[in-house]
């Protein structure tokens, strides 16, 4: 880790003029500074976020929630207004990294962290191309070993996924993150808020490097997650370990039932491309929840995935994880 | 629609520019003593912890959060000394290892059921393993076997004496529960 110049931000004007003096903000540490060890990142700035007040607060306010973005994993996974309104966001924290982490982890920087591509997170110099890392050197996962990558979204360029777990409970339950910048504050939906390689290639990037829409001088402050009367919702996550390890797979699904038939559901899915995958539900609708009836639906919502040579078997365990998110949500399994 | 965080009224010392150092003096407690801590912002606490407060109880592992043995807590809560700079602990209590025990040299019942139950072979994670069961029992996440596993599951122990560390951490937590 090389040096650097450091500085505790008082205030958000401190942080976002920060940004603009080439800082990058640190808030648990638990991304950057591994960064910084392999050579993903090399900021001549630091600026501190810790010091400043309220900025981890949950709450509720009307119809929606606010979670604060330096509210810890651990803090939003046991807290009460969380687990009531926003249970799979607050089951995605406990079921991320390890006890230890998640007190230092925040939900601000949870969303930002970088895909677990071996190739990409190697220390420099690499030995194979990442496009990530040095733009034009080529994917060596995209005909190396792609196991636990994409099967939507990706392109020749890259074949990454975004491997956060919150990121997923975010985007199935409509949250909205609220940013601040230097030209003022805006609201970003979460389901919009990564970006596939296709997505950023068709914004004029190589699709490689952009992963998010949040400006570089812009800092996540909170999010806002709606609450809605009779809604329900899980997270389920598929692993190789019972614990801390990143997920092979993993879908949030939040649903309202009607005479026992679904009202309304919508479903995300972790781990299958560069952004949580939504997945268009229009056809479940009046379904009955069971297993029977829910999962042929899901399959044929996720007919236009494009695995790779070794990923085949995330079609299926994703259809399987967001049937049994979908069923646990309604109470059924 | 209220924005209240994003308020900048809300927040401030008045100054619009932050104030860049390459050293820093940092105030802090370790083990109940107060301590300045003079250091280059990117010294981790671990470093700090092992090169220069003279702590070697803290292990350095992997280096990158995932093996837990350079646990520590800070104002009570177990965190990664690897993934946390001394700049952050300001203001801050830290807690190694060589602070679990009481202030008359006895061990600490969570070290007393280490020993009893043999939860170690070479030791290396120790350290680790007991900072964190001390926080695991405090958080009240002891209370079976299988929420022992997955509250301790970030202390990784190569040699696996996991069936003798759950068990020690659970003993423990029965006593503090004054239980038999």
């Amino acid at each position: 880790m090389r040096e650097f110049e450091y500085a505790r931000g008082a205030s958000l004007q401190q942080i976002v003029a920060g940004l603009g003096a080439n800082a990058a903000i640190i808030a648990g540490g638990t991304e950057l500074l591994n960064w910084m060890r392999l050579g993903i990142a090399d900021p001549p700035r630091i600026i501190d976020l810790g010091g400043v007040d309220g900025l981890d607060r949950i709450s509720r306010e009307g119809d929606h929630l606010t979670v604060g973005a330096l509210a810890t994993l651990n803090m939003i996974g046991e807290d009460p207004l969380v687990l009531a309104h926003a249970t799979a966001l607050g089951q995605a924290c406990l079921l991320a990294a390890s006890a230890q982490v998640r007190n230092r982890a925040t939900i601000g920087g949870n969303v930002l962290q970088k895909t677990r591509c071996p190739y990409f997170r190697s220390e420099v110099p690499l030995p194979w191309g990442c496009n990530k890392r040095q733009p034009g050197s080529g994917c060596a996962a995209r005909n190396g070993i792609n196991a636990r990558h994409a099967i939507f979204g990706w392109t020749d360029a890259c074949v990454a996924v975004q491997p956060s777990d919150p990121a997923v409970a975010l985007s199935c339950l409509d949250a909205e993150a609220e940013v601040v910048g230097a030209s003022g504050c805006r609201f970003i939906p979460m389901k919009e808020f990564h970006l596939t390689q296709q997505e950023a290639a068709a914004l004029g990037s190589d699709g490689a490097e952009l992963e998010t829409r949040l400006a570089p001088d812009e800092i996540i402050v909170a999010y806002r997650i709606p609450v809605r009367n009779g809604a329900r919702s899980a997270y389920v996550k598929v692993r190789e370990r019972a614990s801390y390890e990143y997920a092979l797979v993993s879908a949030a699904a939040c649903v309202e039932l009607d005479a026992d038939r679904i009202a309304r559901t919508d479903i995300a899915l972790g781990s299958v491309a560069q952004r949580p995958w939504r997945l268009a539900t229009e056809s479940l609708v009046g379904a009955s929840p069971t297993r029977e009836a829910l999962a042929p639906l899901i399959q044929a919502a996720m007919s236009d995935a494009r695995p790779l040579p070794q990923n085949a078997y995330k079609v299926t365990m994703a259809c399987n994880a967001a049937v049994r998110a979908l069923l646990t949500a309604a109470g059924q399994s | 629609m209220p924005q209240v965080l994003s308020d900048p009224s809300r927040h401030g010392d008045g100054s619009a520019q932050p104030s860049w150092s390459r050293r820093l003096a940092v105030k802090l407690r370790l083990n109940g003593q107060p301590q300045i801590a003079e250091v280059s912002p990117r010294i981790t606490l671990l470093d700090w912890l092992r090169e220069e407060a003279g702590l070697t109880g803290t292990k350095k592992g992997c280096n990158e959060g995932a093996c837990g043995t350079c646990t520590v807590l800070i104002d009570g809560e177990r965190m990664n000394s690897c993934l946390t700079l001394v700049a952050q602990c300001e203001g801050r209590e830290v807690t190694t290892i060589e602070g679990i025990a009481g202030a008359d040299g006895g061990l600490h019942p969570v070290q007393q059921a280490f020993i009893e139950h043999d939860a170690f072979q070479c030791g290396y994670c120790t350290p680790g393993q007991i900072v964190s069961a001390v926080a695991c029992i405090a958080e009240g996440h002891a209370r079976d076997e299988a929420s022992v596993r997955e509250w301790m599951s970030g202390n990784i122990c190569r040699c696996s004496c996991y069936p003798q560390i759950t068990a020690a951490v659970l003993d423990a937590a029965r006593r503090r529960e004054g239980a038999p």
